[in-house]
């Protein structure tokens, strides 16, 4: 098979079927005149350099600490943060890892093709930067600037975003909304008119009843949540968690709910028959702040207990138990909305059941369930008025999806497949931070995209398996040798936080705002970024809101006192942000778009014999699949595990520790082995792998080939047509003990 | 003085953030850890429990480490904290196999290493660093013989095991239940 754009390994592997092209190029061996020395021994501390993580988006502030020597020998939490209150999760504290690592990219590769065969070349910025300016040029001639789309993740993402903007596209998207927290955001907005944002508005710190569904505070490392929770455990908060899995946070838990996977809205939905039909829902607050009540009660009279013990496996008295706790406990109740919501499909619905549940117990707006965010304005730094672009993402729909308030990375990936009827083509992509490779379901759909597009550009700090596609790849510096932009997230205390370089950039890497700008000047667009360095616009910032940077860089956190009430005050009358002011119980904007205004169970496939559903999950100690590389993390984790139920071990003859591939239900066989791990956490339905491993990209020299990516086993994809979430949790797996044979592609 | 710690295992969630701080405090080489998280099972599906603890060094009274050591590297700190002088050490490692924790190895440089409660940081008043990182708190670290410590009270209101009490070591560290 002839490609345009072949994936480049780099050096040849003999594992694995993705092979194509071979050509072997050192990956920027020798390429830097700086090295890290190889002990941090003893150098005492010069100087803390104030910073906020870039582990993970909960972007904990910090300070590094940075010897005589110049090297960073620790991260510690900045106390005065109320996100991580000086204590950084394990991933914050080894994030010095993200920066010491051997294998990051350290110049920039242009893809060329040389004996017939694709590979990389280094190159220096200019030659990179003017490939991709001449590039973006034509592109925006032949079909117009609409045509470049943007997949971004985390701090850099915002730069490039200004990119597009002033180039003439707004085609920018995330896989943090279809592939994790859109349905949740939906559901949230469609019932109370705002979604719990990020990090979660969520009162855990004083809430005496904390449920969670399927949600593991305590694996996911959520720092502030996770601190909280450990604070309600502390007060005696009573915590109820529904998990096929015997998860951190349900053997913490009073109540652990085993539930059979894919059947929590029934569950959910009999927690409602019991709070209206036992009378022990909030009714005061139901008959200020909601409508629909009635509709919601004739709705939900079939959904007892009863009903739903045939469906979830949960006996009757135990969900009546439940939902008198919850109610006992409200308003300080809080039914979590979860995090990566996209399971099954019908995930817009599931979080509105969970948004009415929070509703009929009053948790909305009070002590203990979820509170109003506070934040800091931060002025943007003065530019010319971006062109109106004319069409975007939202064209891309095609009249699906219709309450997609966010860009559907789906979508974009489906308008750069040229085809007839598609009449919004993209033509290039810039690619910041996010391993689509990973990260995106559906991967034919996403391969196919990546084979017709015209410039496939990849900035990232490590040699992601999204690197091995671009026809650039810029090396970005890590989040400890660059400014950023001023953290102002909102939430319980609004709070600015500077990021700083701790030390200057390694080997030849670049801060993305530098990056960005390069190009935008290359395309005539350099009034957009107006700066010589981003310390001057984030200094400019500061002196607007009456700070100094001077002051910003002793003190790292700046808190500020709120100047609106947290929770609602007694007597006053909260307005919701719903058309009508009032939360949605019943749903008319569903309605209108011709979906259930009322949540409904839908059964879900269940496995066949000798299959098991795939559940996969997080580890304390990793993000993503970022940080399977990183060596203060690995050793804690190296490698990820199929968790499998000991009568399950027995049926197949597994024993502990034993590798084994996994095939699912299309066929589809794991490109590694995993290794077995036999234990009464999980139930008999089910196999649990934690994701983010399983990377065959051979650079990542540590990650390379350890335990299973579970994207991969990804294959049966339930979209929501509400919004376009892509439901993961449908796919069955069963265990090969032997090699496969893999078949030979060319 | 004695000093001790509590740790709290209906709140440790396993993260092992206490294992980096260590390391990236004590310049802990890669691959080796002074202090490390334990998982206990227990029960069948889904009677299940489990119990996440981190362990390390018990800076116990009666250490075996500090009898069997031929050359005194491993002796008493003030407060009771057990300490290797790594000068001293001639890395034979008979306290490796005397310890019933497991909680030394053999350092690269060539003298056994352990955790140290991070004496370095205590004189300065602070926690050990595993202590003053961990997410969930379920850390209390303190002086037995001030009764107004956290550590006393968390002690004094709450049942608590410590490991291995059968070698007859007393032990340090004590973990509420």
């Amino acid at each position: 098979m002839h490609s345009r754009r072949n994936f480049i390994k780099i050096s040849s592997l003999g594992i694995g079927a993705t092979a194509i092209a071979g050509g072997t190029i050192k990956w920027a061996v020798g390429a830097s005149s700086k090295k890290l020395s190889g002990g941090l021994k003893s150098a005492p501390i010069l100087k803390q350099v104030s910073t906020y993580c870039e582990v993970c988006f909960w972007k904990c502030a910090g300070w590094a600490h940075v010897t005589t020597e110049g090297q960073i020998q620790k991260i510690t939490g900045n106390a005065d943060d109320p996100q991580c209150n000086g204590r950084l999760c394990p991933r914050g504290t080894g994030g010095v890892g993200m920066f010491s690592d051997p294998d990051r990219l350290k110049t920039p590769l242009i893809r060329v093709t040389k004996n017939g065969e694709q590979t990389y070349r280094e190159a220096s910025w200019d030659e990179a930067l003017d490939f991709i300016a001449k590039k973006m040029k034509e592109i925006a001639e032949k079909d117009g600037p609409e045509s470049m789309a943007l997949f971004n993740h985390g701090s850099s993402g915002k730069y490039f975003t200004q990119l597009l903007n002033a180039y003439g596209s707004n085609n920018v998207t995330a896989p943090s909304f279809a592939q994790c927290r859109g349905p949740r955001d939906t559901g949230f907005e469609l019932t109370f008119g705002e979604s719990v944002s990020s990090p979660e508005v969520t009162d855990i710190r004083d809430t005496r009843c904390l449920v969670l569904i399927g949600s593991h505070i305590g694996e996911n490392m959520h720092n502030g949540q996770v601190q909280e929770m450990s604070e309600a455990i502390d007060k005696g908060a009573t915590i109820i968690t529904v998990d096929p899995r015997l998860s951190t946070a349900a053997s913490k838990s009073k109540y652990w709910l085993p539930i059979k996977p894919s059947t929590d809205l029934a569950l959910l939905l009999s927690w409602i028959h019991v709070l209206i039909y036992d009378e022990i829902y909030n009714k005061e607050y139901v008959a200020k702040y909601a409508e629909g009540f009635n509709e919601l009660k004739e709705h939900v009279r079939s959904f007892t207990p009863e009903w739903a013990y045939g469906i979830t496996t949960i006996k009757p008295e135990v969900i009546r138990n439940t939902a008198r706790e919850m109610a006992n406990a409200a308003p300080a109740t809080i039914i979590h909305p979860g995090r990566h919501t996209s399971w099954y499909g019908d995930d817009v619905q599931r979080s509105r059941a969970i948004a009415i549940l929070n509703a009929l117990l009053g948790s909305w707006g009070n002590r203990g369930g979820i509170f109003f965010k506070e934040g800091i304005k931060v002025p943007d730094f003065p530019h010319p008025a971006y062109p109106k672009p004319s069409w975007s993402w939202q064209d891309t729909l095609n009249g699906r999806y219709p309450l997609a308030k966010e860009s559907i990375t789906n979508t974009i990936i489906e308008a750069s497949i040229p085809a007839e009827g598609n009449t919004h083509p993209i033509k290039g992509w810039i690619v910041s931070g996010t391993n689509l490779i990973v990260s995106i379901p559906l991967k034919e759909q996403l391969m196919k995209a990546m084979q017709s597009l015209e410039l496939l550009v990849v900035v990232d700090t490590m040699p992601m398996e999204i690197t091995g596609y671009a026809d650039v790849v810029l090396p970005e510096c890590t989040y400890l040798e660059r400014y950023d932009d001023l953290r102002a997230t909102p939430h319980r205390e609004p709070t600015l936080v500077l990021r700083m370089p701790a030390v200057e950039p390694m080997y030849e890497t670049k801060p993305a705002w530098w990056i960005a700008k390069q190009i935008g000047e290359r395309l005539g667009l350099g009034a957009y970024f107006n700066f010589t360095d981003f310390k001057e616009v984030i200094d400019w910032q500061l002196k607007q809101l009456g700070l100094s940077l001077e002051e910003m860089e002793r003190i790292g956190v700046k808190k500020y006192a709120r100047k609106t009430p947290v929770y609602i005050e007694p007597g006053s009358d909260h307005t919701f942000k719903t058309a009508s002011g009032k939360i949605q119980l019943f749903s008319k904007e569903l309605e209108e778009a011709g979906f259930d205004p009322m949540p409904k169970f839908t059964p879900h496939a269940q496995p066949e014999e000798g299959f098991y559903r795939l559940i996969y999950g997080r580890a304390p100690m990793h993000t993503f699949s970022r940080t399977a590389n990183n060596r203060n993390l690995v050793a804690l984790m190296p490698e990820n595990a199929v968790w499998v139920n000991p009568q399950v071990a027995e049926l197949w003859g597994l024993k502990k520790d034993q590798y084994v591939w996994l095939k699912n239900q299309d066929g589809v066989v794991s490109n590694f082995s995993v290794k077995v791990r036999v234990t009464e956490r999980i139930r008999w339905d089910s196999v649990y792998i934690v994701h983010g491993f399983g990377h065959h990209h051979k650079p990542l020299t540590y990650a390379f080939g350890r335990g299973v990516n579970d994207t991969e086993l990804i294959t049966d994809v339930a979209i929501d047509p509400i919004m376009g979430g892509t439901g993961m949790r449908g796919n069955f797996v069963t265990f090969l003990k032997d090699e496969p044979k893999k078949e030979a592609k060319s | 003085m004695r000093y001790a710690m509590a740790i709290d295992t209906r709140k440790c969630v396993g993260c092992s953030d206490c294992v980096v701080a260590c390391q990236t405090e004590n310049n802990v080489p890669v691959g080796f850890c002074r202090d490390w998280v334990v998982e206990v099972v227990d029960g069948t599906y889904p009677n299940v429990s489990i119990e996440l603890r981190t362990e390390r060094c018990n800076h116990c009274d009666n250490s075996p480490c500090v009898r069997c050591c031929p050359t005194g590297a491993s002796h008493f700190e003030d407060g009771g904290i057990v300490l290797v002088d790594h000068d001293k050490c001639i890395g034979c490692g008979a306290c490796i196999q005397a310890c019933p924790y497991d909680a030394r190895y053999s350092h690269p440089d060539g003298y056994v290493d352990k955790c140290t409660f991070c004496i370095h940081r205590v004189r300065e008043g602070k926690n050990p660093a595993c202590v003053s990182v961990c997410p969930t708190s379920c850390m209390n670290f303190g002086d037995l013989d001030d009764p107004n410590s956290k550590i006393v009270n968390v002690l004094k209101n709450r049942k608590f095991k410590s490991l291995a009490p059968e070698a007859g070591t007393k032990p340090q560290i004590f973990y509420l239940i």
